[in-house]
This record gives structure tokens, C-alpha cells and sequence, in this order.
């Protein structure tokens, strides 16, 4: 298997190039902008089919990925921050019409006050729309999960566009060895994007994206809900495929070291990376600690969290976002709400950390560990490296 | 250019039993747009008056591909349909002309649609914009937009006790679309049916970019009876309110030419929103609308005489 | 119109999807207070109630008028309003809907 060092920008526009789309809409926007300019140039020197739209606006990407999407094209953008905030409006229409729109989600603050660099208060402001959500831990991930995410969008049973997220510069900046499938590879896997309708079929017309009024909105709402009900299926599926042809295995989570962890925490994103070296050095200590990686935001994979978490005891819930709304970040209340109808249910922290980009660093994620070790001394909520 | 009974024999690209208002002036303006392509269209409709009254589900007026998306996005929207529609020809996945056509009212088109709109013309999309323009959101009941004229009185601009109506004179979209340098530009009026078609067929011949302003008459935000949609719709006309004429390539052309002037006071005083004016107090306001519409008139006819 | 049962979420197509046309079955007669009555000899086939009609309901069979579609026709009044023919000879009229 080819591999080279990629940034995660890279490794995502590749991946990008290799599924060569037949219309991709996008506008710049730091941390995301390398994605699209990566593109443009595949598009420019011919290396893909794609009719590239350099629109005026993300406002204005989302809205021509929508009709792109909806005359039966596989369509592909990549944004960030305020750009994803700018689509806000149009990403739950893209979900009534079931459009399998792959989007590469470049976390970044939200303004304000503004700030280019990563956390994850664009994505989570983005987790009611229908949209699936996964998170990935490096450039490796961003690639993989960029591929698969379109057999899980565009699966018959699924119909829902998804966003694959980096972490802004952390990933998305820096270069690491990614290992890429050969282009034909790609092709076969992801198959020809069979859409059941197309506004473009004139000899069957059809009217998308009609008025519902009191008696059919609930019903179209139902099936939405429906669809992301049979989301995990198909990405467990498609992951196993995924790892016959590669060696590497996703799920909905991952659990490092947790099936004997007295202390754990959750966490998102390249987070991750940085604790599982604070583990193993707590391990070599003799301290059982551990780690539940949520790979997969939406759908929220609760029975599973539920499952592997009932049974530790001190559990540290890391928010990379802010809900502002006095309890905790949305990682936490979900976590939480997973947890609650569980006959066995830890005791669970919250820490809202590194928003706009301020660093995680070991010594932090030292001391949520060691916090853990004397929970009932520890507030429920908690912010992780701010000046008091 | 195709007459009446040639258009008649084509089928219709909508239905009956949508809910427009009875005397509504934008149907006819669809279907005159629509029925002027030989080819196939496939419509792409901002929120507004046209897509609520026409899609109430499960009811849908189109015998035509219809999508619709939000209100501001209509442009945007009907660019990624064209792309799809142009990689799928370069893949030979699809054979065939079509035509996009993209309509949005004035709220849609002038205000909080103008940027998507700006933004598809300029990246030179092979789609015909038409704005129905009444002149107001009339959808949600009759508030001002950028298209709304000077003088009218709105549900958010109201004429009152020390109000007569709007203070500043609506934005010239018309005259904006032709500083993009689109191919085709033109303004139009329901009223006027040959011209506006022979404007839609033109439009429809010509690749690239097209934007077409189509006044509209609205008998519920304008205040008249039902009957009168399309005499006031060439009243507009007449009293130069609303010239006809193209851009076509730069060169511009008045396409209907208005030999006797006829008084503002003609159009307006058979419209409610303008019932104020008539009232004492408002004289030299009335004398200041016309010298506006005479000096834009005279304007015009210097920049292409018919 | 007679209220049919209607489809449960798991009936409906899925994506907010409509057949084309499907309003010609909804019915808009009851808005009418006044209709337009045609008059066969005194139309001289000039399809202008055909193109100014809010809601294609001017029937047209081979390039020729043949009447009103009472389904859709609200009663706006714009065709007999913009009817070409002569005071005396008038194409189309306006009568009070009988109730």
C-alpha cells in the first residue's frame, strides 16, 4: 500500500481526488482552505472529473451542493468555522432531502471573538442538523473515514450527508505518514452513485423539496430519524469492508485500555493521540487507566458507551466546546443521558478544554488523571487550561 | 418567434389547482418564461409566493423538474444543478439539452438573495434568472424589500400621520445585472406577453448567464381587483414606470417604445399602496415621482432609443 | 375535497419527493364567486384567455379554446377582462356563482 507524508488537509483532498466527485462547491476558509486549493488544481490539471463551483459564499457552497446533489451528482465540499455557520441554514435541507453530501469539516472556533484555530464548537453547533459526524484522531483517519463516509451516505438505507472533521492545524496542518489505496481501488469501493431520483430526468419529473405543511412535516421528520437509526449498521458494514482492504478496523468508538480502567476519560479527535501517551506512561506506573475515543458523534453511538463505560468508576468527560449553558459541554450531557438508564452508572466529570486552539499539552491531561484519582473532591464542572 | 397557438399546443408546464391567490400575476409569467424553451427545463424556485402556493405537499403545480431550496439561494442553488448536469454530460451520462431556469420574487432576487444571485452570474452559469417582482414580500404580508418603490406604503413602511410610504426609490436590479456583463439582460412585464416571451426565447438561445426582472402585479399587496393584473401591468409600461427594453451584449434597446407618455397618477391612483398620495399634502411628492420616472426614461432612450 | 387516509411515514416516498403535477387533484372551485362563461360563437380564437390565466385554466384542445376548467378556474375575471372581442359580442362573461 502506497503511504506518504500528508498533512491532514492533504490526506483529505487526496482522498478527495481519488473519489473524484462529479461536482464540488466550496469557498476558502481557514483552517479548510488547502482542501479546496489542493482540489482546484486536481480539477485544473485534469486529474479529476469534477466540475468544480468556486462560489461566492459556504452559504452559497451548501446551496449548489444541494441542487448538485439533488440532479443525482456525488458532490463533496470542505469547510470550517464560520463557513460551516454559514451553511447552518442549508445543512438540515440537505438532510430532508436525503442528499448523501460528503463534507471534510475542519474544526475551528467559532467567533467570537474570532479565532482561526481548533476546537470543536463549529461541529458541535452543527450535531441536530441530520448530519453524520466523525471525528478523526490524524491525517490517517481523515483520509480513511473521508472514503468510507461515502458508502455510508450514499447507502440505500442511510440517504444522509455526512461530515468527516479534523482538528484544525493539530491535523490539518501537520504532516504524518498516511497510507492511501490506489486510485482503482477507491473506485471499486465506493462504487457508481446509484441516486433513485434526479431532478435532471425529464421524461420523469418530480418536484423536490415541497411545502410541508402541519399534516406531512412530522412524517418526512420521522423518516430522517429513522434513517439515522439504521446510520450505525452501515458504518460498522462499511468499516469492515474498509478493513479487508486495508488492514485498518473502525467502529463507532475505540477503546483504549479500558477493559480493566479504573479511571478513564472521553475524548474526540486528536486529543486522543495525546492521551494515550499520558495512559501508557500511567500504566507503566501501575495505574489502570484508560480511554473511550468517540469516533462516530452522530449518530450518537449511546448503547455502546453505555456498554463500555457502566463498569469504570471515575470517568473524566473532555469538551473541546463550550455550550455556555451551565452544564457542561455537549460531549458531557451526552455521555451523561447515555448512562442514565444504566442500572450501574459512574461517577462522570466534565472539562471544557483547549478551546481556540490553546494547547493540550501531557501535563494537562496528567492532571485530569490524577483528578480522577480523588473524584469526589472534583466539581462536576471543571475548565482545563484557562488563566484564572 | 413562437405565437400563441404554437405555444398552446406545448404542455403546460403548470397545473391548476395551486393555491395563488385568484387574479395572481406570477403564473402567467412562469408559464410564459417556460412555455418559450423548445427544450426541456428544469425550474429551481427560492421560497417565496410561487413555491409555497405550488408545492404544498402532496400537491405539486409542476409538470416540469422543480426543485426548491431556501429563500435566499435560488442562484446558488440552480449553478450546482447546472454543474451536475454538465459533469454528467462530459461523463456521457446524460444527452440532451436542458434549460435551467431559476426564479425568486424581489424579496428573493433584490434583498437577502442578491449575493447568490451576483455570485452565479458572475461564475457565468448557463441558467435564465427570472425574478418575479411584485414589489414587496408579499408572502409573508406585504413588507418593504429593495424592490419596492418610492411612495408605496407597506406593512413595514407604512404611509401614516407623518409618513407617506417608502422615502427612497427601489434599487435598479435591472440596470445592476447589466453592469455583470451577462450576455442577456432584459426587463419585462406580464402584461406585455409577446415581448416577454420573445425576451425568454432569446434568453433561452444565448449560453451563459441571463437574468430577466419581470414586473409582477399583486392584486392583495397592491390593492386592486383581480380583473386588472395585466392592464396595470401595462399601465406600468405605458406611464414609463417600467420600461421594457434588453441588454443584449451591452448594447441596450428599448423594447417597447412609449410614444404619449401617459401620467404616473394613471398606474398609481388604481392601487391602494399608492392611495395616500391622492391626498392633500402629497402634491409635490406625486410632481417629484414623476420628474424621477421621466428623468430615468429620457436616461434610457439615450442609452438604446428603440 | 373528500379527505383521503392519509400515508404514515413508513408509506411516503422518502426525501420530500412529489410526482409531477399533482395539484390538478386538488380542487379550488369553492373560491370562485363569480365564473367565466365562454361563448363558442363570439370567441375568435385569439388564445389571450389562454396565456393571462392564473391558473391554466383556459382548456386548449389543437391550438384551439373549448372552454373553462371549473376545477381550477377562481373566478380572477383576468381572461373576460382582457377578451379582444366587441361589447356586443363578448367571448367571455362573468356570472354570479350560484350558491
Amino acid at each position: 500500500m502506497p503511504a506518504a507524508a500528508k498533512t491532514g488537509n492533504e490526506a483529505m483532498a487526496e482522498a478527495m481526488r481519488q473519489i473524484n466527485p462529479d461536482v464540488v462547491a466550496a469557498y476558502p476558509i481557514t483552517p479548510a482552505t488547502e482542501i479546496v486549493m489542493i482540489f482546484a488544481q486536481f480539477a485544473a490539471d485534469g486529474l479529476v472529473g469534477t466540475e468544480y463551483i468556486p462560489v461566492e459564499s459556504e452559504h452559497s457552497a451548501m446551496s449548489a451542493c444541494v441542487g448538485a446533489a439533488a440532479a443525482g451528482a456525488r458532490v463533496m465540499t470542505g469547510t470550517s468555522s464560520q463557513g460551516l455557520a454559514l451553511m447552518y441554514e442549508i445543512l438540515p435541507i440537505a438532510t430532508a432531502l436525503r442528499l448523501p453530501i460528503i463534507m471534510c469539516e475542519v474544526n475551528r472556533a467559532l467567533s467570537g471573538p474570532i479565532n482561526i484555530h481548533c476546537d470543536h464548537s463549529d461541529t458541535m453547533a452543527a450535531r441536530d442538523f441530520g448530519w453524520i459526524q466523525i471525528f478523526s484522531e490524524n491525517a490517517q483517519e481523515a483520509y480513511d473515514n473521508t472514503l468510507q463516509a461515502v458508502r455510508i451516505s450514499e447507502h440505500s438505507k442511510v440517504k444522509l450527508p455526512s461530515m468527516v472533521t479534523t482538528d484544525g492545524f493539530i491535523i490539518s496542518h501537520c504532516m504524518e505518514r498516511v497510507e492511501m489505496l490506489g486510485d482503482k481501488e477507491v473506485q471499486d469501493f465506493i462504487g457508481e452513485k446509484k441516486a433513485e431520483v434526479s431532478l435532471l430526468d425529464v421524461t420523469k419529473p418530480v418536484t423536490i423539496g415541497a411545502l410541508d405543511l402541519q399534516d406531512y412535516y412530522f412524517e418526512h421528520r420521522r423518516q430522517m430519524a429513522e434513517a439515522m437509526k439504521n446510520v450505525a449498521p452501515v458504518i460498522l458494514e462499511v468499516a469492515e469492508e474498509y478493513s479487508k482492504l486495508t488492514g485498518r478496523k473502525y467502529d463507532l468508538i475505540e477503546e483504549y485500555k479500558l477493559a480493566d480502567a479504573e479511571i478513564a476519560i472521553v475524548a474526540l479527535g486528536s486529543t486522543c493521540g495525546t492521551a494515550k501517551v499520558v495512559i501508557d506512561e500511567l500504566r507503566e506506573k501501575g495505574i489502570k487507566a484508560g480511554m473511550l475515543k468517540i469516533r462516530v458523534f452522530r449518530p450518537f453511538p449511546a448503547e455502546r458507551i453505555a456498554a463500555v463505560l457502566n463498569k469504570i468508576p471515575a470517568i473524566a468527560v473532555m469538551d473541546r466546546s463550550d455550550s455556555l449553558n451551565t452544564q457542561g459541554g455537549p460531549v458531557y450531557t451526552e455521555t451523561c443521558a447515555a448512562l442514565y438508564n444504566h442500572p450501574k452508572r459512574p461517577k462522570m466529570i466534565n472539562y471544557i478544554y483547549g478551546l481556540g486552539g490553546r494547547d493540550v499539552t501531557l501535563d494537562d491531561l496528567r492532571s485530569v488523571f490524577s483528578d480522577l484519582q480523588s473524584i469526589d473532591k472534583k466539581p462536576l464542572f471543571n475548565y482545563l487550561g484557562v488563566r484564572d | 418567434m413562437a405565437n400563441l397557438k404554437e405555444l398552446s399546443v406545448r404542455q403546460d408546464p403548470l397545473t391548476g389547482g395551486h393555491r395563488a391567490c385568484a387574479g395572481c400575476g406570477f403564473p402567467q409569467i412562469v408559464r410564459m418564461v417556460l412555455l418559450s424553451s423548445k427544450d426541456p427545463v428544469v425550474v429551481i424556485s427560492a421560497t417565496g409566493c410561487l413555491e409555497v402556493t405550488t408545492t404544498i405537499f402532496p400537491f405539486s403545480a409542476w409538470n416540469v423538474p422543480f426543485l426548491h431550496n431556501a429563500f435566499e439561494n435560488s442562484a446558488a442553488t440552480a449553478s450546482g444543478v447546472e454543474a451536475a448536469y454538465n459533469a454528467f454530460v462530459r461523463k456521457n451520462k446524460i444527452k440532451g439539452k436542458i434549460n435551467f431556469v431559476a426564479f425568486g420574487g424581489d424579496g428573493g432576487t433584490y434583498d437577502i438573495g442578491f449575493q447568490s444571485l451576483s455570485g452565479a452570474m458572475e461564475r457565468g452559469h448557463d441558467l435564465l434568472y427570472v425574478c418575479y417582482n411584485n414589489e414587496a414580500y408579499m408572502n409573508t404580508g406585504v413588507q418593504r424589500s429593495g424592490a419596492t418603490p418610492r411612495g408605496a406604503s407597506t406593512t413595514t413602511e407604512p404611509a401614516g400621520k407623518v409618513s407617506s410610504g417608502k422615502t427612497r426609490p427601489r434599487k435598479d436590479l435591472t440596470k445592476i445585472m447589466a453592469a455583470h456583463n451577462l450576455p442577456y439582460v432584459a426587463q419585462a412585464a406580464g402584461g406585455y406577453y409577446m415581448d416577454l416571451i420573445k425576451k425568454a426565447e432569446k434568453a433561452f438561445a444565448t449560453p451563459g448567464p441571463k437574468f430577466i426582472n419581470v414586473l409582477q402585479p399583486c392584486r392583495l399587496g397592491w390593492g386592486y381587483k383581480p380583473e386588472l393584473t395585466m392592464e396595470i401591468s401595462r399601465l406600468a409600461v405605458q406611464t414609463c414606470v417600467w420600461p421594457l427594453y434588453e441588454v443584449e451584449n451591452g448594447i441596450w434597446k428599448v423594447t417597447m417604445n412609449v410614444r404619449e407618455k401617459k401620467p404616473i397618477a394613471e398606474f398609481l391612483k388604481l392601487q391602494d399602496r399608492f392611495r395616500h398620495l391622492f391626498k392633500p399634502g402629497n402634491e409635490q411628492l406625486l410632481a417629484d415621482l414623476q420628474k424621477e420616472v421621466d428623468k430615468n426614461w429620457e436616461e434610457l432612450l439615450k442609452k438604446g432609443a428603440p | 375535497m373528500s379527505e383521503e387516509k392519509k400515508p404514515g411515514w413508513k408509506e411516503l416516498p422518502e426525501g420530500d419527493v412529489l410526482e409531477a403535477g399533482t395539484a390538478a387533484k386538488f380542487n379550488v372551485a369553492g373560491w370562485r364567486s363569480e365564473k367565466p362563461v365562454w361563448s363558442k360563437d363570439n370567441c375568435i380564437q385569439c388564445m389571450i384567455c389562454w396565456i393571462v390565466c392564473p391558473d391554466s385554466s383556459v382548456k386548449v384542445v389543437d391550438g384551439k379554446m373549448t372552454g373553462f376548467d371549473y376545477d381550477h378556474c377562481k373566478g380572477c375575471g383576468i381572461c373576460s377582462h382582457e377578451c379582444p372581442t366587441k361589447a356586443d359580442k363578448r367571448a367571455i362573461v362573468m356570472e354570479q356563482e350560484k350558491k
